[in-house]
């Protein structure tokens, strides 16, 4: 996969150099004496469990956090950035894993935002324009500069942030989950760009949980696992299984566990969801759908195929036009997510920041919303049921801090997403529908979660599993349903079912495979 | 968390209280007489109670990401229903019903703009903000109408050792309290008002939730309303709570409520509430000239606001030794 064999040039000063840095957030060390280097003219990866401290690193040296010991050297000058500010002047750029754009204003807006062209002293909008279109030519997106950012799908929005980012003249260019919303072609697209910039001799700090692409794209990789270090290697030099022990610290047998869950049941039952003729023009193309008690259907397709949309239609969160929905074989008027909820139907978006959490709640107050929700205002869930379900799913999930009291907002992403989980859990649902369930989180939580998906079909429960990861998806799933421009296209089940084979069909060669 | 937000307006209330007894020494003496408590402080009391109890609907309006600039026409409107009701009628206790009928009315129809219609809550409430003193006025037909009404009276200027319109405050307050904190109405409140969507999709009945802080802003300014036309035997359509809404924001503001939505502070509000009558007390007691009031008022304002900014706060801390560098 790699282009050519780099490897670190060792006699190459290093273009940031990190030394006994160490982060303190109330009761947590963040990151402890961590040491980093950062060479000119290499991509080189940041890898490490939620919570290993990759953010923070990554704020340390932007300034958002401030450090409490150790040293950063930028061109073996000792800085100190207060805020991101400062650190982009000095050259150093970020693209966060969360789209951070405008999405009310124009593309051309965000990409030169804080720097737009003047004249008389009034933002040139032509200028602006012609700028954006020229820096979006450069990464070779082409999108009309003056659109609204928000009508385009995330996928494009996180090439314009790093359209944006490339905008200054950036001397460090850090890509912090940078394609975790991107389809197979504009990963590619975007590690085009990153290699440009890399001989450019732009330094590249590039976090991802995709082991493929850090393999792809990476000269070198620092691992950090409860805010240490635990190596730095060279990428072609390390093995994948090293690697990933090296970041989760234990064994894989997680993983194991739910690979060789391979015996797949074929439910005889009465399906517990009937969709028929369900569909919303330019949502969804009207489809037809089964889903039966302790089965895991998987929605595979690519960015924009529809997934989220079928996803929203089962829940009553966009409300259907067409077609009908028989649940438990009664015919179920969805108006809204509370119709879904009372008849035991939970959802958990791909979007957890806008759609998932209450960011400023604490972990028990996210945790029993839905619970709470669901018995009205008047019976609060008692303080003591509460904590029992909180120190029940902590336990049960893993989630870290064991804190009912935390912040969620503070939680790194994949508690984020078992917090959001166990809100559900906690419902006691017939019908799990899961959307990117494992978006943006690490390998081991990633693990938790499936092997949680397919203890839950185990004991019963219906599971609609989304993911932009065929691999997961096929894996976890008893049924696949393809999804191809916002339609239904085929549906396959079996033990035989490959990756391949529904790589075939999202493609378009649906003959092959027998629906 | 709580305890640092609540420290500022605490120091400042305090600050406020020490300066008024520099210049006047006997500002904490209280004697009763008749059996009633008399005092600068139970001045300060019954003064405040009014703008306390708008701040409290405020404060959860304020929760849910909205704000309510309407509860000084409304508090106008109330005075006005009840003092016409009594002129004509006699009727006190019907008046003072029939008022806060219609409050709730207008507080349905401040809900149903912002959670319904989707109609921005600044925008939806100014409707009614100069709407509504178009309305006091058609009910007075232009006049200032006196009542002269022993039941009325007490509300806003009756005692029972306190004065009675703080003890309708505090019990609101209280009330309040309990109600939000004893079922689980302020969680939700604070959901709506930090995620509306994920509350949605959690099954919060977001809607309903909102339309309801609405209402009891609006009842909560009714009774404000009635306290403040009590209190004077009469109802005056244009000044009644004039700049009331601004007086409760700012109760809010100071109390450590952020204007964003989600968390609220009930005992923040009532700190708040206490440091802006204060405030108004002290101008009078300190000799500031009436003419310049305002302009005192806004500078003791803008202090403890700027003490509780977050980016102030964090210069304040005993900053961290660092080694080398910068």
């Amino acid at each position: 996969m790699l282009a050519d064999e780099r490897s670190a040039p060792s006699d190459t000063a290093p273009l940031v150099e990190l030394q006994g840095i160490t982060v303190t957030f109330p009761g947590v060390k963040a990151l402890d004496e961590v040491d980093f280097r950062l060479l000119p003219g290499e991509v080189h990866a940041l890898l490490g469990e939620n919570g290993a401290g990759k953010s923070t690193l990554i704020k340390a040296l932007t300034g958002v956090h401030a450090t409490d010991a150790g040293e950063i050297r930028l061109a073996g000058v000792p800085v100190s950035f207060h805020g991101p500010a400062q650190a982009q002047d000095a050259g150093i750029s970020t693209v966060y894993q969360e789209v951070n754009l405008c999405t009310n204003l124009s593309v051309a807006e965000n990409i030169l935002l804080g720097r737009e062209p003047r004249r008389f002293g009034a933002i040139d909008g032509r200028a602006m324009r012609a700028r954006a279109a020229e820096l979006l030519s450069r990464i070779g997106l082409h999108i009309d500069p003056g659109s609204a950012l928000g009508s385009h799908p995330i996928a494009v929005q996180q090439l314009v942030a790093i359209a944006r980012a490339v905008a200054v003249d950036a001397r460090v260019l850090i890509l912090d989950e940078p394609t975790s919303s991107l389809d197979a072609g504009e990963v590619a697209e975007l590690f085009r760009i990153v290699r440009v910039l890399r001989d450019e001799g732009v330094a590249i700090l590039f976090v991802s949980h995709f082991l493929d692409q850090v393999y792809e794209i990476a000269d070198r990789l620092t691992v950090l696992r409860n805010g240490k270090v635990v190596g730095e290697y060279a990428t072609a030099k390390v093995g994948r299984l090293e690697l990933v022990r090296a970041m989760i610290g234990r064994d894989l047998t997680v993983l194991d566990e739910v690979e060789r869950r391979s015996e797949r049941r074929v439910p005889s039952e009465e399906p517990l969801l009937r969709a028929e003729n369900l569909g919303r023009a330019g949502s969804i193309a009207p489809f037809d759908l089964e889903l039966h008690p302790g089965e895991v259907v998987g929605v595979a397709g690519l960015l924009g195929s529809g997934r989220t949309e079928l996803a929203r239609l089962l829940f009553g969160a966009d409300r259907a036009d067409s077609g009908h929905v028989y649940f438990d074989g009664k015919i179920l008027k969805l108006r809204g997510p509370r119709s879904a909820i009372a008849h035991g139907i939970a959802f958990t978006s791909e979007d957890r920041k806008a759609e998932g959490l209450v960011a400023d709640l604490t972990v028990r107050d996210n945790l029993i919303l839905a619970m709470q929700a669901a018995r009205g205002w008047a019976r609060q869930v008692p303080r003591r049921t509460a904590d029992e379900l909180v120190a029940k799913y902590v336990e049960a999930l893993d989630i870290r801090p064991a804190d009912a009291d935390a912040v969620v907002g503070t939680l790194s992403g994949g508690n984020q997403q078992k917090v959001l989980l166990a809100r559900w859990l906690v419902t006691r649902p017939k019908l799990l529908i899961l959307d990117e369930p494992t978006r943006g989180i690490d390998v081991g939580a990633k693990a938790q979660i499936q092997k949680v998906v397919a203890d839950l079909a185990a004991e019963g429960m219906a599971v609609v599993f989304i993911s932009a990861e065929l691999e997961e998806v096929v894996r976890v799933s008893d049924r696949v349903v393809v999804l191809r421009d916002r339609r239904k296209i085929a549906e396959v089940s079996g033990t035989e079912v490959t990756v391949d084979d529904v790589v075939a069909l999202i493609a378009g060669e649906a003959e092959k495979v027998p629906s | 968390m709580t305890r640092s937000r609540l420290l500022w307006p605490l120091l400042a209330l305090v600050a406020l209280l020490l300066l008024n007894l520099v210049f006047t020494p006997s500002f904490f003496a209280l004697r009763i007489q008749d059996g009633h408590l008399f005092g600068s402080l139970v001045d300060i009391l019954r003064n405040g109670a009014p703008t306390l109890l708008i701040a409290l609907g405020m404060t959860l309006v304020i929760a849910t990401r909205g704000i309510d600039l309407s509860v000084g026409a409304v508090a106008a409107i109330a005075g006005a229903v009840t003092c016409t009701h009594i002129a004509t009628t006699g009727d006190a206790i019907g008046g003072m019903a029939l008022a806060l009928g219609l409050c709730a009315v207008l507080g349905l129809w401040n809900g149903f703009l912002v959670s319904v219609i989707g109609i921005q809550p600044i925008i939806a409430t100014l409707v009614l903000m100069t709407a509504g003193r178009g309305m006091a006025m058609l009910v007075t037909e232009g006049q200032i109408v006196t009542v002269n009404n022993d039941v009325f009276a007490k509300v806003g200027a009756g005692f029972l050792v306190l004065p009675i319109a703080i003890l309708i405050s505090l019990a609101v307050l209280a009330g309040v309290a309990l109600l939000t904190r004893r079922t689980a109405l302020g969680m939700l409140i604070e959901a709506v008002g930090v995620n509306p969507e994920a509350s949605r999709l959690a099954g919060v009945r977001s809607r309903t939730i909102i339309w309801t802080v609405y209402v009891f802003s609006a009842l909560c300014a009714g009774v404000a309303g009635l306290m403040i036309a009590s209190n004077v035997n009469a109802a005056d359509a244009n000044n009644a709570g004039l700049w009331i809404e601004m007086d409760a924001i700012l109760a809010v503001v100071i109390g450590g409520t952020s204007l964003a939505g989600g968390r609220y502070s009930l005992t923040g509000t009532l700190i708040g509430a206490l440091v802006i009558q204060t405030l108004t007390t002290t101008v009078y007691t300190i000799g500031v000239p009436p003419e310049t009031t305002l302009v005192f008022k806004a500078a003791v304002v803008i202090v403890v606001c700027l003490l509780q900014a977050p980016r102030l706060t964090r210069t304040f801390r005993v900053p961290v030794p660092q080694k080398a560098g910068a």
